[in-house]
C-alpha cells in the first residue's frame, strides 16, 4: 500500500510496494552469495532468463536500469531491473515510466530452490509451491519483508526463511530462489490482504523475523528442477570453451588468427548436421560477416552445432548469452570483445590478415593487436552485456569491408593455393650433418634461393659484405679473385671443394627445400673442418677460401678469412697461383650455376603446368565468377 | 515498398524470387523474365572499355501501366530486378538505390557463407528477412 523505500543505491529512485518489495528484496537475497549488496551477475542472468522474456527485452531492461552503464548490478539496479521486468511481463514498454505504478510481480520460471533445506522448519503444510524467497532481512527492506512473516503465518503461506546473507551463502548457489516466482501468483492473491497490514513496524520486525526462521519453507527441490547454467543451452561452460579451444587450435594454432570459410566448412560437415542447418549457424555465428570465423564466432558456430545435435531447436537470432560481447565468466570474453573493437579498429589490416592466413599465417600481424587487448579488458567490466555494440560494430564493419571482403576470400584463395607450391618455406634442416655434401648444399641452396625466389640478391651480396671489404683492401693485386670473392664467396668455396662435391650427387630436391633460414645466417661451424677439405657449413664465409688454402686455416669469421688474405699477400708467388686457382675455381663454379639454373627452370615451367591447370580446375567450378 | 525483388543469376535463372501474393505470382515472374532482355541490352550496350565504368545501378528497365521495372547488375552478372507498384510515386531514384544496395550486401552476405554454393536457391533466412522489409506489406 504504502510506498516503501526508494529502491536504489544507484540513485534511481522508483517507488515500490509492499509486495514489491518483499519480493524484491527476496530476490535480492537470492541473488547475493556474499551478502556484499551486490547481486552476482550470474545469478541476476539467470533471473533474467528465468522471466521468460525475448532476448532484447533484457537488453533493454539492462540497459534502462542502468546496470550497463554501471557494469554491475547494484541494489538499486536489481530493484529497478525487476520491475521493468515486471513491467514487461505484462506487457508494458520497458521504460522507466512503465514501472512508476503498481504492477504485478514479475514471474519467473525455472527457478528452484534449493537450500530451504538448511532451516529447520516444519514446511507449512499446504506448500509444494514455491514461495517467495524470504528475503534476507536488509535494513531497508526489513519491514516490509517482515510483513512477509506475518501474513505467512496467517495464510499458512509457506515463506522461505529470511536468510542473512551471511547465513546462507551456499543458498544462492544456482539456485535463484525457486522462482517460487511462481508463488508470485500466491503473493498476488496475498496483495489484497497484505496491503490491509499496513503497520509493521519496525520493532515488530524483529520478533517476526525470528519467527519466520522458523518457519521456512524448504521448498520442495522438485521444483523446477536443474536450473543454474546447465539449463541454459545457449551459455558456453567453461569445460565445452576448453574443447572448442582445442578444436579451434587443431585448424589454426593461432587463437588469434581467423578460420577460413572452407576450412570451417569442411570442419563442421563432418559434424552431418544438414547443410540448411549448417548455413544458418554460420549466419548466425559469423557475426562481422566477413566469411571467416574468429576465435569467439568458432565457438558460438560449435556451440550452436553441439545443441542441434542434442535436438535444440536452433534460434531466428543470437542469444545474448552466446553474443560476442557477453561478458561471462570466461576470460576469453575480453578477447572476444576486444577482438570485436580490435576488428572495427584495424579492420582494413585484418582483411590483409586474412590472406596472410591463408598463405603464410603470420601471426605477427595479430601480434601488435593484442596491446589494444589490454585496453579492452577495463572496458569489458563496463560493459556487462554489450550486444548493441558488436551489432553496431558489425553494421560498421560490414559497410567498410564489403568492397573487400569477398573478393580476397574465393579468388585470392586460389591463387595463393597455385603459389603455395613453387615456394616451399625454408627448410631448416638442411644437411648439417655431411661434411662433403654440405658445401655443396648449401651453394645450390642459397642459389637456388636467390633464382626461385628472389628473396635474396645473389648470394654473394648479402653475407659476405662484411668480409669482402676486408677481402677487397688487400687484394687489389688480385682484383679478379676479389671480385669473385665478394660476389661469389660461396663458389670459391664450392670450387675448392669440387672434388668432394662431385663425389656426392647434385642435391636436386635440396634447390627447392633448401631454402633455410639457417643457412643464410652464417653458421660459424668448423671452418678449420671445412677447409680440410670437408665442405664447409656456409659458403657465405667461405670466400676467401682460394687463398686461404695455401694459408693457415681460416676460421669461419671474415676476420680470420681477412687475415687469411692477408697473410697471402705477403706472397707474391703464390698470388698468382692463386689467381688461376680461381679462375679455375670459377668456371667450375659457372658449370654448376648454370646446371643449376636449367634444373631449376625445369621445375619453374612443371610448376606452371601444376598452376594452369590448377586454375582450369577451378574456372570449371566456378561458373558464377564474373567474365 | 517493391511488390517483387527477383534475384537472377548469371545464366539467367533465378536464384531468388519472392512477391506479394497478392495479384498472381505468376505475372510477375513473367515481368521479371520479361525484364531480363532489357537487363541484356544496357549491359550489352556499353563496350569492353567501358566495363569497370559501368554502374551497377541500371535504373527504371521499362514501365508498364501497372509498375514500373528496376533493374541492378552486380560485377559477376547476377541481377537484382525490384519490380514496384505504379502507383506509388513516392519512392524516389536514390531510395530504389538503397534498396538495391541492401539487396547487394545481404547477397554478399550469403556468398560469404561457406555453405552457400554458387548457383543454389538462396535459402538464408537472414537474406529473407532483409527482402521482406522490403516488400510491401499486404493488405
Amino acid at each position: 500500500m504504502d510506498q516503501g523505500a526508494a529502491a536504489g543505491t544507484g540513485g534511481t529512485f522508483i517507488s515500490l510496494s509492499e509486495t514489491e518489495q518483499r519480493c524484491y528484496s527476496g530476490l535480492h537475497a537470492l541473488c547475493q552469495p556474499d551478502g556484499t549488496g551486490t547481486p552476482a551477475a550470474g545469478k541476476v542472468a539467470e533471473l533474467f532468463r528465468a522471466s521468460q522474456l525475448p532476448a532484447d527485452t533484457l537488453h533493454q531492461i539492462t540497459e534502462v536500469c542502468g546496470a550497463k552503464r554501471l557494469g554491475y548490478f547494484g541494489c538499486g539496479q536489481f530493484y529497478v531491473a525487476l520491475k521493468l521486468m515486471a513491467a514487461a511481463q505484462a506487457g508494458l514498454p520497458v521504460r522507466l515510466e512503465s514501472v512508476a505504478g503498481e504492477l504485478p510481480l514479475p514471474v519467473f520460471v525455472g527457478i528452484t530452490r534449493d537450500p530451504e533445506m538448511r532451516y529447520p522448519t516444519h514446511p507449512p503444510t499446504n506448500e509444494s509451491q514455491p514461495h517467495i524467497a524470504g528475503s534476507a532481512p536488509r535494513p531497508p527492506a526489513d519491514r516490509p519483508v517482515f510483513r512477509h512473516p506475518e501474513s505467512s503465518m496467517d495464510e499458512q503461506e509457506a515463506w522461505s526463511p529470511p536468510r542473512s546473507p551471511p547465513r546462507s551463502p551456499s543458498a544462492y548457489h544456482s539456485y535463484p530462489y525457486s522462482a517460487q516466482r511462481n508463488g508470485t501468483d500466491a503473493l498476488l492473491a496475498y496483495d489484497g490482504k497484505l496491503s490491509s497490514r499496513s503497520s509493521v513496524s519496525q520493532e515488530n520486525s524483529s520478533p517476526s523475523h525470528y519467527f519466520v526462521r522458523l518457519q521456512p519453507e524448504p521448498l520442495p527441490i522438485t521444483q523446477v528442477s536443474s536450473v543454474d547454467y546447465s539449463d541454459d543451452p545457449w551459455r558456453i561452460t567453461e569445460e565445452q570453451r576448453e574443447y572448442y579451444t582445442n578444436q579451434f587450435k587443431s585448424l589454426q594454432p593461432d587463437l588469434n588468427a581467423l578460420i577460413l570459410g572452407t576450412t570451417a566448412k569442411n570442419f563442421f560437415t563432418k559434424s552431418k548436421l544438414p547443410i540448411p542447418e549448417l548455413s544458418h549457424i554460420w549466419e548466425l555465428s559469423d557475426v562481422d560477416k566477413d566469411g571467416a570465423l574468429t576465435f569467439s564466432e568458432f565457438c558460438i558456430a560449435f556451440h550452436l552445432i553441439v545443441a542441434r545435435k542434442n535436438s535444440y531447436v536452433l534460434p531466428e537470432t543470437l542469444p545474448p548469452t552466446l553474443r560476442p560481447g557477453y561478458v561471462d565468466q570466461g576470460v576469453t570474453q575480453s578477447e572476444e570483445l576486444s577482438s570485436v573493437d580490435r576488428q572495427v579498429t584495424s579492420r582494413p589490416g585484418v582483411n590483409t590478415c586474412k590472406q596472410d592466413t591463408r598463405d603464410e599465417r603470420r601471426q605477427s600481424e595479430f601480434s601488435p593487436k593484442r596491446l589494444p587487448d589490454a585496453s579492452e579488458k577495463p572496458i569489458r567490466r563496463v560493459s556487462t552485456l554489450k550486444p548493441d555494440s558488436p551489432q553496431e560494430l558489425d553494421a560498421s564493419m560490414k559497410s567498410r569491408t564489403r568492397p573487400r571482403s569477398h573478393s580476397s576470400t574465393s579468388i585470392d584463395d586460389a591463387m595463393k593455393k597455385a603459389e603455395e607450391p613453387p615456394t616451399p618455406p625454408p627448410r631448416p634442416q638442411k644437411t648439417h650433418s655431411r661434411a662433403s655434401s654440405l658445401d655443396l648444399n648449401k651453394l645450390f641452396q642459397q642459389s637456388g634461393q636467390a633464382s626461385k625466389s628472389s628473396w635474396l640478391p645473389p648470394p654473394p651480396a648479402l653475407p659476405p659484405r662484411p668480409p669482402a671489404t676486408q677481402i677487397f683492401s688487400f687484394r687489389h693485386g688480385s682484383n679478379k679473385n676479389t671480385q669473385k670473392a665478394v660476389q661469389q664467396p660461396n663458389f670459391a668455396d664450392f670450387s675448392r671443394f669440387r672434388e668432394v662435391e662431385t663425389s656426392t650427387p647434385p642435391q636436386r630436391p635440396d634447390l627447392r627445400g633448401g631454402l633455410s633460414t639457417e643457412d643464410l645466417a652464417p653458421p660459424k661451424t668448423d671452418p678449420s673442418a671445412a677447409l680440410q677439405g670437408h665442405a664447409p657449413q656456409k659458403p657465405v664465409r667461405r670466400k676467401l677460401h682460394p687463398d686461404s688454402q695455401s694459408a693457415t686455416p681460416p676460421s669461419g669469421t671474415p676476420s680470420s678469412a681477412a687475415t687469411l688474405t692477408k697473410s697471402t699477400q705477403r706472397l707474391p708467388p703464390k698470388q698468382k697461383r692463386a689467381i688461376q686457382m680461381a679462375i679455375r675455381k670459377n668456371r667450375e663454379t659457372n658449370a654448376v650455376l648454370t646446371r643449376l639454373n636449367s634444373e631449376l627452370q625445369q621445375q619453374l615451367k612443371v610448376v606452371h603446368r601444376e598452376r594452369v591447370t590448377l586454375e582450369s580446375q577451378l574456372d570449371l567450378l566456378r561458373p558464377v565468377t564474373s567474365a | 515498398m517493391a511488390v517483387c525483388i527477383a534475384v537472377i543469376a548469371k545464366e539467367n535463372y533465378p536464384l531468388y524470387i519472392r512477391s506479394v501474393p497478392t495479384q498472381g505470382e505468376l505475372k510477375f515472374h513473367y515481368t521479371v523474365h520479361t525484364s531480363l532482355d532489357v537487363v541484356e541490352e544496357k549491359i550489352s550496350g556499353v563496350g569492353k572499355a567501358l566495363a569497370d565504368q559501368r554502374e551497377l545501378y541500371l535504373g527504371l528497365l521499362y514501365p508498364t501501366e501497372d509498375y514500373k521495372v528496376y533493374g541492378y547488375v552486380t560485377n559477376s552478372k547476377v541481377k537484382f530486378v525490384i519490380v514496384v507498384d505504379s502507383s506509388n510515386t513516392s519512392l524516389r531514384d536514390n531510395e530504389i538505390r538503397s534498396m538495391f544496395r541492401k539487396l547487394h550486401n545481404s547477397f554478399t552476405d550469403v556468398m560469404c557463407n561457406p555453405f552457400y554454393n554458387p548457383g543454389d536457391q538462396i535459402q538464408s533466412k537472414a537474406f529473407d528477412s532483409i527482402v521482406s522489409a522490403m516488400m510491401v506489406q499486404a493488405c
